[in-house]
């Protein structure tokens, strides 16, 4: 709890109060009594036991993405939760501080074939962050013209203009569609970094420094003055605070640290292409960012690991089946009350379930004659319970088109009603997934980001850690 | 002078397709205050929506209805369905957060976008699929004045364009409907408080935008003959350019401007290289943004809408 103002203070007291009886209140109690920086050690602590537990190169691999990018959803969170400027350009800097390092640590500014820049990444780090950081500044400047979506529009294009330069001008530095690649490890004092797990406790050691440097900031006067230029820039310039240095100061900062994350990007993949730096990856980043909770440090970091894990559990038939119906059940425990309720809700979708599959096996047999898509023992126990054609294509397509209806309808439903149709809807949910989504697990993750951002803003708009906003009148 | 006249006849009809867009983000624009970033992809429902009428009836090469009547029947059904999902989205996803801070519905439009442009993906699949317009009409049958060749697709997306801008010129300046959409666009709670339902105005607000999507996505199918997933996000960000030259919010401003960046861009890929179009489309946006933020027309006049 750094420094409120006293309207705010006032307002939160009834939320206090509530928030006191039963074990979640003390919890709540006892986290906000805990400083932040015994949470900041406790999480890098859990990080560093991790970092020794995973023996699995691609464990470690997906544990550096997701520091990487929940480095990504810091760094924008500069502009878009604090400074609140809609950055779609973000992805440039990402790319940006990518090709940098890239340029400096490969053959690709050799002229002839020969030579190259190779510096150690202790000087190409800071020379590309420094020129992000210079490039922040210049889109800051243009930014001060544009109030808003102005501004949302105009960085969209720079991102789309950063993928179209390195596609298309000068192939032969950077590379063109084939990239750049062979880029050495990160070098620096004779020491290089050549294993996932070293370069894991590189990335993990930034981010908690990052973490630091970026809380010491959302609390200084420059964070406070962030935020009410968020919250109003007229009244914030009424109050002597200079609107238009916080703003060039924020695309900045985020561009630095966007570039940041890019840098070592580069350094674990050993390459980089043009198809990385695209307007999808764009909005898994905001996903990240939205899901953690506009706003919040921690929220960021937590959304970078929860969106990178779980992309990466979809893309397995065992762990996506944990992810789905571990969702399901999960929402379901938050969502539904009385306990009775939920007993019988999962009682009946089962017996739904059962007695649909016998009405249409009775019907027809190759209606029933495919196999779920998962594999493992959930494969093995949906297996006589949902309804997986021989052909499913087509039937999946229908469901999804079905599905998307009756969740539309179950928004708009209450009651009673609502918990009747539920169980259909899980049902169809179940066939929709193991008949169709769980085959296609690239196009799933795609459709499940996109529902992410949307349901984050319609149900949760602070996110899973960021804090409500107050409402002062 | 041949080639010149010919890159201007091309250069209208794609930036008849910009225009059409851009009408629909700029309504929406002015209105709600909203960029709706799914527009391009609106579009892109729309071109899936003429594909699949056109093979209802038994594809291009064998027709079993007279080729007007399937145009018809391609164009009606696009606009229905495309109009159909701007109001459920507007009503399922935009408007539970009218109140919201102005980032939510923004990053919702992101994801709406991102939503639909993957849904196709799956239940169509990634290929490029093909209107094969000239078996069903023939480029030979148009206007041939000299060397100049206007072939009938461009005459048609040019005269319906036209038509459609003209109607809802009138739409927007003379009927009561126009009339609650310029007052809600000018203040959303006066309106409300003169008896306007203002929920109903929006909701025809994004019918009427997505249906001329919905047009224009099958006006693109047959004029450039091909339609996959992603057409939109790259139409969509080029009508954007074209909606805020401009002036986001201003009908007449969009129709310019889809022209002028219709014809930059014909203009681009004929006389310097067809690889740097979109770079050069995006700089005039970055330049106009710079030199006049709010667009050509973007002067807060009463045009607004």
């Amino acid at each position: 709890m750094a420094r409120l103002g006293v309207d705010e203070w006032v307002a939160r007291s009834g939320e206090r109060r509530e928030r006191q009886s039963g074990w979640r209140g003390r919890i709540d109690q006892a986290r906000a009594r805990v400083g932040w920086w015994p949470r900041l050690a406790l999480v890098v602590g859990l990080g560093l036991v991790f970092g020794q537990i995973a023996a699995n190169v691609n464990v470690q691999t997906v544990a550096i993405n997701s520091l990487i990018y929940a480095l990504l959803a810091m760094g924008l969170n500069i502009a878009v939760g604090w400074a609140g400027l809609l950055d779609l350009g973000y992805i440039a800097f990402f790319g940006f501080g990518a090709y940098g390092y890239a340029l400096f640590s490969s053959n690709a500014l050799g002229s002839g074939g020969a030579g190259g820049a190779h510096l150690p990444a202790i000087e190409s780090i800071p020379i590309v962050l420094v020129a992000a950081g210079a490039v922040g500044v210049v889109i800051g400047l243009i930014a001060l013209r544009l109030s808003g979506d102005y501004l949302a529009i105009v960085t969209l294009f720079v991102g789309q203009a950063f993928v179209e330069v390195v596609n298309n001008i000068d192939p032969g530095t950077l590379g063109g569609v084939n990239g750049l690649y062979g880029l050495d490890p990160v070098h620096s004092f004779g020491v290089s970094i050549t294993t996932p797990k070293g370069l894991y406790y590189l990335v993990l050691a930034i981010v908690a420094i990052l973490a630091v440097v970026l809380h010491l900031l959302d609390t200084s006067r420059t964070g406070r003055a962030w935020r009410a230029l968020q919250d109003d820039p007229l009244a914030a310039s009424a109050m002597t605070i200079p609107v238009n240095k916080l703003k060039v100061m924020a695309f900045s900062f985020s561009a630095t640290v966007g570039a940041l994350a890019g840098t070592l990007f580069a350094a674990e993949q050993n390459n980089v292409f043009p198809t990385n730096f695209t307007a999808n990856i764009l909005i898994l980043i905001y996903a990240c960012l939205v899901l953690g909770g506009v706003g919040s440090i921690a929220g960021a970091i937590l959304g970078g690991i929860v969106v990178t894990v779980g992309e990466q559990m979809l893309s397995s038939p065992t762990d996506a089946g944990y992810l789905f119906y571990g969702l399901i059940l999960l929402t379901l425990l938050v969502r539904v009350r009385p306990w009775r309720y939920l007993g019988l809700l999962i009682a009946g979708t089962i017996v739904f379930g059962l007695a649909v599959r016998a009405i249409v096996s009775a019907v027809s047999a190759s209606a029933v004659a495919g196999a779920p898509g998962s594999s493992g023992w959930i494969g093995s126990l949906v297996s006589h319970w949902v309804i997986v054609p021989a052909h499913p294509a087509t039937y999946g397509n229908i469901l999804f088109v079905t599905l998307i209806c009756a969740l539309i309808a179950i928004i708009r439903l209450q009651g009673t009603r609502r918990l009747l149709a539920v169980v259909p809807t899980i049902f169809a949910a179940a066939c929709c997934w193991e008949s169709r989504l769980i085959v296609n697990p690239a196009i799933t993750t795609q459709i499940m980001i996109g529902a992410i951002l949307i349901l984050t803003m319609a149900a949760r708009p602070q996110g899973l850690l960021g804090a409500h906003r107050v409402e002062l009148l | 002078m041949q080639v010149f006249v010919q890159t201007l006849v091309n250069g209208v009809t794609t930036g008849m397709l910009y225009a059409l867009i851009a009408l629909g983000y700029t309504m929406v624009y002015g209105v709600l205050k909203l960029l709706n970033f799914a527009h391009g992809d609106v579009y892109m429902i729309g071109a899936y929506i003429g594909y699949f009428v056109l093979h209802w009836f038994g594809g291009p090469t064998a027709l079993s209805a007279p080729v007007p009547l399937v145009l018809l029947v391609m164009f009606a059904l696009a606009a229905g369905g495309c109009g159909a999902l701007g109001v459920a989205m507007e009503r399922f996803a935009y408007r539970p957060l009218r109140d919201a801070p102005r980032i939510a519905p923004l990053i919702t439009a992101l994801g709406i976008s991102f939503l639909l442009e993957n849904t196709v993906l799956l239940l169509f699949g990634g290929f490029t699929r093909s209107y094969q317009t000239p078996s069903f009409l023939p480029f030979s049958s148009g206007l041939h004045i000299g060397a100049l060749r206007i072939d009938i697709v461009q005459g048609m997306i040019i005269v319906l364009g036209v038509l459609m801008m003209l109607g809802l010129r009138w739409l927007v300046n003379h009927t009561v409907l126009g009339k609650s959409m310029r007052a809600v666009a000018s203040d959303r709670e006066a309106a409300e408080m003169l008896g306007i339902d203002v929920n109903r105005t929006i909701a025809l607000t994004f019918f009427i935008g997505s249906a001329m999507a919905g047009v224009a996505g099958v006006m693109s199918g047959l004029a450039f003959n091909q339609i996959s997933n992603t057409i939109g996000f790259l139409a969509g960000l080029k009508a954007f350019t074209a909606a805020v030259v401009g002036g986001i919010g201003s009908l007449p401003g969009a129709m310019i401007g889809g022209l002028f960046i219709g014809l930059c861009e014909s203009f681009t890929s004929s006389y310097i290289s067809s690889q740097y179009t979109d770079l050069i489309v995006f700089g005039i946006l970055i330049v106009t943004m710079l030199v006049r933020p709010t667009g050509i027309f973007g002067a807060p006049t009463l045009q607004k809408v």
